[in-house]
């Protein structure tokens, strides 16, 4: 039980790296991106977990109360908004592929053809 | 509650996977809107509302949004 | 590189970096069991050092805050680079679209909006608008706070034009607006930070009053800091929105006006 949320984090890390490299379409590829990102939330928040600990808000529970690491929950929380802003330009570059290409296939854009 | 994280982390596992294995990009932007979902649950349960929220918002409706919209302007495009 | 040979060199890879994920794994503490001396010392003292009872925004708008400035010009960058991008194609779209005024495909325009969405939409706008405000002046309490209350109430700008009203989404939010909304929540977040320069201090140090711990009106510099980064995430996301869309609503107008 202890060692699940570490490994659903390699887990995802690894499912979203295989659609990466199997993928036939420019927006999957972004879709799968944001899958292992993902798994760095699920890695840093399991992480930071104690077990009985309360949220890190001081508002119903006394000062001093034991709560769970929030060092790892600022890093997820400005991540996880900062990277739906990265796929946007990630997308945008698709499209902008598709409209110079014509497809969103990686494997019939030539210039990817080393 | 050693349960529930077990439930909610099975879910999410088996949510990403179902992301990736949707080739479809169209279906995949709904797909996707779930995971997202289940992501921001299993943060909730993570004791880090913080991050649940901005994870709800973000992967449940940014990020399928955005996707579609890029479809869309893809589609627009070809013709 | 073919097909095969690419997901037999990711097994590969995969190979590799479980050795070193199941390496790393045996430095970590049991799940449940994490003792990091900056998270329980930050327990121990932020909320009287910043007078805000949510630990994640001192951390993130004080403690941190140099680092979220960083993060902060990566998704200004990045809304940028969007803009750019999808500007360079509206630009080529609109000189096309004169020569081919006359062959208008009905294919291209979006589909009619039904009732139902409309009406639950301009139910909706408000409401969201309102919790989006809500979740970014509350962001120093309660979770929240300007990145997802900004994301909040970027997706009412989505509402408006679900709705059907794309000239009124042109009007509520008009791209300068949007552009000057991001542009001045990056530049407010560096700003904030010279306020700490100014009082002779390092910058970024919170050097406004502290108020009472759990008033709207407290935790000095964190709140500023929280409401420049809603202003910006709110005004990013809206403008990626509008960039996205403005092909169809070109369209759309065409159509109908």
């Amino acid at each position: 039980m202890s060692y699940l949320p570490f490994a659903v984090a390699a887990w995802l890390f690894a499912v979203g790296l295989y659609g990466i490299v199997t993928s036939r379409h420019l927006i999957h590829l972004v879709i799968c991106l944001s899958v292992l990102q993902s798994s760095t939330y699920v890695l840093l928040l399991a992480i930071g977990y104690r077990t009985g600990a309360s949220a890190p808000i001081f508002v119903e529970i006394p000062p001093g109360a034991p709560v769970v690491d929030p060092v790892v929950q600022a890093l997820t929380l400005t991540n996880s908004v900062v990277a739906a802003t990265v796929s946007a330009l990630l997308l945008a570059l698709a499209v902008q592929v598709h409209k110079k290409a014509g497809t969103f296939d990686p494997d019939e854009l030539d210039i990817l053809h080393g | 509650m050693e349960l529930l994280h077990g439930l909610v982390l099975v879910f999410v596992a088996v949510g990403g996977t179902a992301v990736v294995l949707t080739r479809d990009p169209l279906a995949q932007s709904m797909v996707v809107s779930f995971y997202g979902m289940l992501l921001g649950i299993l943060f909730f349960v993570f004791q880090a509302p913080d991050v649940a929220l901005s994870q709800l918002v973000v992967g449940a409706v940014a990020l399928p949004m955005m996707i579609l919209l890029a479809l869309a302007k893809a589609k627009a495009e070809k013709q | 590189m073919s097909f095969n040979s690419r997901r037999n060199l990711f097994f590969l890879g995969m190979l590799g970096f479980g050795v070193l994920y199941l390496w790393g794994l045996k430095g970590l503490p049991d799940f449940g069991r994490y003792e990091g001396v900056y998270g329980i010392t930050l327990n121990k003292v932020a909320v009287a050092q910043t007078h805000a009872t949510n630990l994640v925004a001192a951390v993130t708008f004080d403690y941190r805050g140099f680092d979220t400035l960083g993060e902060e010009f990566i998704l200004f960058a990045a809304v940028v680079g969007v803009a750019i991008l999808l500007r360079a194609q509206r630009d080529e779209a609109a000189t096309a679209d004169e020569e081919a005024e006359e062959s208008k495909d009905e294919s291209r325009s979006a589909p009619h909006t039904s009732d139902a969405v409309r009406v639950l939409g301009l139910a909706l706008i408000g409401p969201t608008v309102l919790f989006g405000l809500y979740v970014v002046a509350h962001g120093h309490l309660t979770p929240g706070g300007g990145f997802s209350g900004g994301v909040v109430l970027a997706t009412a700008a989505l509402l408006v034009y679900l709705t059907g009203e794309y000239v009124a989404l042109r009007r509520v939010s008009p791209e300068s607006l949007t552009e000057l909304a991001e542009s001045v929540g990056a530049g407010g977040y560096a700003a904030v930070g010279f306020l700490g320069l100014l009082a002779g201090q390092a910058f970024l140090t919170n050097v406004l009053p502290l108020g009472t711990t759990g008033q709207l009106n407290s935790s000095g510099t964190i709140l500023l800091i929280n409401l420049a980064v809603s202003v910006e995430v709110a005004g990013g996301f809206s403008l990626i929105l509008a960039e996205f869309l403005e092909q169809t609503l070109l369209v759309r107008e065409r159509k109908h006006g």
